[in-house]
């Protein structure tokens, strides 16, 4: 057993702390009402070179573990779920599913790009009617003369429609076989003629993450979009989201850390009764749960990281941490807006917009239940 | 023992419902997002006799009880808080005046408070004094026939847009919690301003503010009951409506879980209704009974202070606790049940369940709370 990190994480892990705190923690309060997001503070992560982490360096990428990545999403997610949220699903659901499954030439035109951070990319697979249950894709791509023609709406769709998005990769329905749909993934990049991104959701948080509704009428694309097999677009995007829970749940842990931290420094400084409010029993053991659970968080989360980093099966660990961490973290930004009292229910207190940002940590990427479902097959049920 | 509201109760609870679904919740959500005061609102209760429920009928009140109140303040939190918001600060701010006021100041008052002519606040809390409301720095000195008021109130609802409040501080520092004592002011009394409007998670139809009296002259026939008895009006006047903030939590928790319902039965995944789903199913249902033990508790405690039976106090803070923090349970895993959706500003959930958070925490957190059940069963101070 080896539960420390390496040296290299170690001083990553602190480089990056050190620019969340610098870089964005000042702006986040500010940037979070304006509902924009934020380009700049995008760039200067790009150049740290968070964007393309586990991307190998032939694509742009830094070429870093799994456990790298996690380390970034969490700190990131400690001072801006909404930050750490577009690098996460710029990573897992934008460039690894044509890292994973693309041809070279599609690597070389996409990759490179997103990888640097240059560009951002996109995962459409949730429709109105296909929520949890994701085979229920209505998008359909029909093959003509040589063009994928595509009609359907996809929802929810995170970094679907900034400036640099370069494409959506979405999920759609090629044709039948025996009665059962054929699923498959296409690339359509942004711009493409019948294409429409809708105006952006008005969200209860994660105010600076970018999400569309995208619809699509006739759009075509070349036929050479198809990323990975015809027909495998379900196995796919199954794997895809694998990857995808350890990035929520590290950024659960992120939340969650940041809550505890928020709390444990409000209760020394808050005065009240002649003491501070962290000598109340009521209190230090609301932190003494937060910690134990942040604890058990970032632990589960990094084992499903380091899983994914020996080349091993993960599914049933990403959907232990990304369950677990997603629900600790809501307990710990209510635990934290408690702590705080009135002062945790403003907006120029951190803790508020952890709270708002941490609810949907337990439905993207496939709800607590969803996760409850997974793990209960893998048990036989 | 009666289990169940009279009659008369019911009849009347029909009519605030039925107000409620007509005339209040169509605007909910646009009070909500503009972030202001919904004057329309109080317009409607008072043209609808709501507004003088918990006034004397001597003062042109309805004379109605508490329970009756609450009943009031349950059906419009099922549908917009930030208008059951408006009843219940009319009861908290007047309180005082009813317990601590001479027949002139009553009569001077009370009637303008109970036609709705005027709002109310009640003014307690300070930067440094929340939990600890005996700790506040505010102090009145008696000059002649005035009081002279310094000091900063925080956190004041209706501070923006009420005219006549409870205001409490120090006349005798050096004897700390007997030396504080409460007075009736006026927003016109020189030296009275409002100062900050907070930016807040939820309740955002509701103006909090801070209220700044420099050299503030009150008339020192205002001064409510007798010098030095002003923390024993502020804690018996919350011992009398906390119940209704119980009310509150729990309006908001049954109006969320019926539209909850209302969403699982049309929401088709995996080939039918999520209703079908037990895992779905069970959560309604543990949320369903907490509604229930909220609802009967709400309702006792109530009925307790009605009749002023013994005990009223830890039954009004049991009461304010469990049916707020059901609210909070009840609102968060109804927009979890929403999946996506109930994260969207489209939908009421997540403003629901971000006006739940505060009922936690104002008139008493619910560790306060816990104070004042434990103190009641084991003594102590």
């Amino acid at each position: 057993m080896e539960f420390d990190l390496n040296e290299e994480q170690t001083m990553f892990r602190q480089m990056v702390r050190e620019f969340a705190d610098k870089e964005i923690a000042p702006y986040a309060e500010e940037l979070d009402g304006t509902g924009e997001f934020p380009y700049e503070i995008q760039a200067k992560m790009a150049d740290l070179g968070l964007y393309g982490l586990p991307i190998p360096e032939e694509y742009g990428g830094a070429g870093a573990d799994f456990v790298t990545y996690s380390i970034a999403v969490e700190e990131i997610g400690r001072v801006s779920a909404s930050l750490s949220i577009s690098m996460a699903a710029h990573t897992s659901l934008g460039s690894m599913p044509i890292y994973l499954f693309g041809t070279e030439e599609q690597k070389q035109r996409w990759l490179v790009d997103l990888a640097q951070g240059r560009k951002l990319g996109a995962f459409g697979l949730t429709e109105p009617e296909a929520g949890s249950d994701a085979g229920a894709t209505r998008t359909t791509a029909r093959l003509a003369a040589g063009e994928w023609v595509i009609n359907g709406t996809k929802c929810f769709i995170t970094n679907s429609g900034t400036d640099i998005t370069s494409h959506v990769t979405i999920t759609a329905v090629t044709g039948e076989h025996g009665g059962g749909k054929e699923i498959s993934n296409i690339l359509i990049p942004a711009g493409t003629p019948g294409f429409d991104v809708a105006p952006s959701y008005r969200k209860m948080g994660w105010h600076n993450s970018d999400t569309h509704e995208l619809s699509f009428t006739d759009c075509r694309v070349p036929e050479g979009h198809l990323l990975g097999e015809r027909g495998g677009g379900f196995k796919a995007f199954l794997k895809i989201l694998d990857c995808g829970r350890i990035g929520v749940a590290a950024l659960s842990v992120g939340l969650a850390q940041g809550c505890l931290d928020e709390s444990v420094s409000y209760a020394k400084s808050r005065i009240q009764f002649g003491q501070p409010i962290g000598r109340n029993q009521g209190i230090s053991f609301k932190c003494a749960d937060m910690l134990v659970e942040v604890e058990l968080a970032r632990l589960a989360t990094l084992k499903a990281a380091w899983l994914a980093d020996q080349g091993r099966p993960y599914t049933r660990e990403a959907a232990i941490a990304k369950l677990f961490a997603s629900e600790a973290a809501m307990r710990a930004a209510n635990s934290a807006v408690q702590i705080h009292g009135g002062y945790g229910y403003i907006e120029d207190y951190p803790v508020c917009r952890y709270f708002r940002d941490a609810k949907i940590l337990e439905i993207g990427e496939g709800t607590s239940e969803v996760q409850r479902i997974v793990l209960s097959r893998m048990l036989g049920l | 023992m009666a289990y169940e509201i009279n009659e008369e109760q019911k009849m009347f609870q029909e009519s605030i419902r039925d107000f409620a679904k007509t005339v209040v919740e169509p605007r909910a959500m646009e009070i909500d997002e503009k972030g202001e005061f919904p004057w329309d609102m109080v317009e409607a209760l008072k043209k609808n006799g709501f507004m003088g429920l918990p006034f004397a009928e001597e003062y042109g009140g309805e004379g109605a009880d508490l329970l009756t109140l609450c009943i009031a303040i349950e059906e419009l939190a099922k549908v917009c808080v930030n208008t059951s918001l408006i009843l219940g600060c009319q009861e908290l701010g007047s309180t005082p005046i009813k317990l601590g006021a001479s027949d002139e100041l009553k009569k001077k008052y009370l009637p303008m408070l109970a036609s709705g002519e005027k709002l109310c606040g009640f003014g307690l809390t300070e930067p440094e004094a929340g939990s600890d409301a005996a700790s506040m720095k505010s102090r009145a000195v008696k000059k002649g026939d005035k009081y002279v008021l310094n000091g900063t109130k925080c956190f004041i609802t209706n501070g923006g847009v009420g005219e006549i409040f409870s205001v409490f501080a120090m006349t005798d520092p050096e004897k700390g919690v007997r030396g504080i004592s409460a007075f009736i002011v006026e927003k016109e009394f020189p030296g009275f301003t409002v100062g900050k409007h907070e930016n807040k998670m939820g309740i955002r139809g509701s103006s909090t503010t801070e209220l700044i009296f420099e050299d503030c002259e009150v008339p020192a026939e205002n001064l409510l009951w007798e010098e030095g008895k002003g923390f024993s009006l502020a804690m018996m006047t919350l011992d009398r409506t906390r119940s209704s903030i119980g009310a509150q939590g729990l309006g908001v928790a049954a109006g969320a879980l019926e539209y909850t319902i209302g969403y699982m039965r049309e929401r088709v995944q995996f080939g039918r209704p999520i209703a079908a789903l037990q895992g779905l199913q069970f959560m309604v249902a543990d949320l369903a009974m907490q509604v229930e033990a909220a609802r009967s508790l709400v309702y006792r405690a109530a009925c307790a202070v009605d009749s002023e039976e013994p005990g009223f106090s830890a039954l009004s803070a049991m009461a304010k606790c469990f049916a707020t923090d059901t609210a909070m349970k009840v609102t968060t895993d109804c927009l979890q049940l929403m999946g996506g959706y109930g994260y969207m500003k489209e939908y009421p959930i997540e403003r629901m369940m971000r006006d739940a958070k505060i009922t936690q925490i104002y008139e008493g957190t619910n560790q306060i709370q816990r104070v004042v059940i434990s103190r009641a069963l084991l003594g102590g101070k």
